[in-house]
């Protein structure tokens, strides 16, 4: 069969493979030589070696900022919504009636895009705010747990449907030892229901991770970095580098890189620790 | 054991105020799309009443000097057209590089699994370019470009399941005298089905909901629903329709729940496979 599909290869891979080769593989390649340049359009580029990595760290402190912002904005929303979730996971799968619907509507958020989501609680914050004659972009940490607040209301539903089916996983047996030999609710959920689960909790971890730290849409929306960009994340301040300022695309894909490689570190860390919880379980 | 029968009578209770919040942002928006425009910001939380009420007139007025309507039609076809182009075209090119085993196809199925974790901004300048050169940036030709950025996770989840499905029945199928094409479409892509739905739920909620590739190259011009958002709302300040925005708002959520309560078992099921991606 190989021998005869092979002479195929024109018409099953080349579409997707042009296709992938001219939006990413390509455009991958550039900017990697790109960071390395000093450049105002694409053909006009100039080597200049490590200066714009240099200068993405000390021409001003947006990147430090942006980067400390973030790292802030994913722990919390990180414990947040997981813990939320859990404990909602938890809730639902006590057999209940009416079980499914209360699933229908906390999953609902994660499908609305996020410039939608940033503007509807762009609309709430600020109603809430308006009672204090403030808006969202007075303070820094109005815009900090805004989106703290609406990266959980996206992503709890998300990570709920996870866990539930990590709890359903759990064989009821082992309840019923646990029950028996007269282990406490508290003890049977910290020493069976939470362990048996941790191959939920180590893929939700890095969900709301990846999700948190390369958030932009929502970023953009609720705040657009506003006030002084003191809440400007990483994507969102790679993005005005490229955008705000001539002269800067340089520097920009320079931090476009560094990002890329704190995203990939951080996929390699799920891949392996993925990699072993299958092995334990 | 008195305990758990305190937590169970009030689970019920405490889930039904949880959801009733998790409901409210989005009944906000529509409640106040109904509003004059001058009561919204500041005082979303009033509801109408006979002096702002203004029943449909923030969805004909705003919308229709805004152009949202066009946009809307604009992001159903880029939505439509992509999606069956990355369906089709992906599964073949899953099924062929995991049948086929040479050099060339084990390095573009790494190539694709690794796109999956470049973030967009690696890529976005450069992108913009390489596609402008091609002159790829109107409506039809970013289908194009959203197969070359769709390809990663749905090559890989759909060759995930090639893997699982035994060959014999193909080969019966190319014995018999079917063509590679031929065995794909009548025998492999039926088996594929189930992932297929998969990777088309996935692509059409990120393609629906995308606002920076279609900004980046169909710009301002020729918006889709989320640019429309966007740009209605930026460099107006002051000026802002809010009437007509919250109008905008709401027809954007609307398809996504009648989509999602249609068919929200296989949305769910699709959303939660696509979590490899990462």
């Amino acid at each position: 069969m190989q021998k005869t599909l092979k002479k195929y290869l024109p018409i099953f891979v080349l579409p997707t493979g042009v296709a992938f080769a001219i939006s990413f593989l390509i455009p991958f390649v550039m900017g990697l030589y790109l960071s390395f340049t000093k450049f105002t359009t694409v053909t006009n580029t100039e080597w200049v070696g490590f200066s714009n990595y240099i200068r993405a760290f000390t021409a001003d402190d947006n990147f430090v900022n942006a980067l400390k912002f973030t790292v802030k904005f994913t722990i919390v929303s990180i414990i947040t919504i997981n813990v939320f979730a859990f404990i909602l996971a938890l809730l639902l799968t006590k057999s209940m009636k009416g079980t499914n619907l209360f699933r229908t509507v906390f999953f609902m958020p994660n499908l609305i895009g996020g410039i939608v989501l940033g503007y509807i609680w762009n609309l709430l914050i600020n109603g809430v705010l308006a009672y204090f004659s403030v808006d969202i972009t007075y303070d820094a940490k109005y815009g900090f747990w805004g989106l703290v607040i609406l990266m959980n209301w996206q992503l709890i539903g998300y990570m709920m449907v996870i866990y539930i089916a990590g709890l359903q996983n759990i064989p009821n047996d082992l309840k019923e030892a646990a029950a028996i030999d007269g282990a406490t609710n508290r003890q049977t959920l910290f020493k069976i229901t939470i362990p048996m689960v941790m191959p939920s909790v180590t893929i939700c971890t890095f969900l709301t991770l990846t999700n948190s730290f390369k958030l932009f849409d929502q970023n953009l929306a609720l705040t657009a970095g506003a006030p002084a960009k003191e809440t400007q994340m990483l994507a969102l301040d790679i993005f005005n580098t490229f955008y705000g300022r001539t002269g800067w695309q340089g520097v920009g894909q320079a931090k476009a890189v560094i990002f890329f490689i704190l995203v990939a570190l951080i996929a390699f860390i799920q891949l392996r620790l993925t990699g072993r919880r299958e092995v334990e379980t | 054991m008195k305990k758990t029968k305190i937590s169970s009578i009030l689970t019920p209770p405490i889930l039904t105020v949880l959801a009733v919040l998790f409901v409210i942002p989005i009944l906000l928006v529509f409640i106040n799309s109904f509003k004059s425009k001058f009561y919204i910001i500041g005082t979303p939380f009033e509801l109408p009443d006979k002096e702002t009420f203004v029943g449909l007139s923030n969805y004909i007025k705003g919308l229709s000097t805004s152009g949202f309507f066009e946009a809307f039609l604009r992001s159903v076809f880029i939505t439509v057209g992509s999606v069956i182009l990355i369906v089709i075209c992906t599964s073949m090119t899953a099924w062929y590089i995991t049948r086929v085993k040479t050099v060339f196809t084990k390095m573009l199925y790494y190539l694709f699994v690794f796109s999956m974790v470049v973030p967009f901004q690696m890529v976005m300048y450069t992108m913009t370019f390489t596609v402008t050169s091609l002159n790829l940036d109107n409506p039809v030709g970013i289908i194009f470009v959203y197969l070359g950025f769709g390809a990663g996770l749905s090559v890989f989840m759909l060759s995930g399941f090639v893997k699982s499905v035994p060959n014999e029945i193909e080969e019966a199928a190319m014995i018999d005298g079917c063509t590679p094409l031929q065995t794909f479409f009548r025998v492999v892509f039926p088996i594929l089905k189930p992932t297929a739905i998969t990777v088309a739920i996935l692509n059409a909620m990120w393609i629906w909901n995308d606002y920076l590739l279609p900004y980046l190259i169909l710009g301002t011009g020729q918006k889709t629903v989320p640019v429309a958002i966007q740009i209605s709302m930026q460099g107006a300040y002051g000026s802002v329709d809010w009437g007509g925005f919250m109008a905008m708002l709401v027809l954007a959520i609307i398809p996504i729940i009648v989509f999602y309560l249609s068919s929200q078992k296989y949305i769910i099921k699709g959303v939660v496979a696509g979590a490899v991606k990462g």
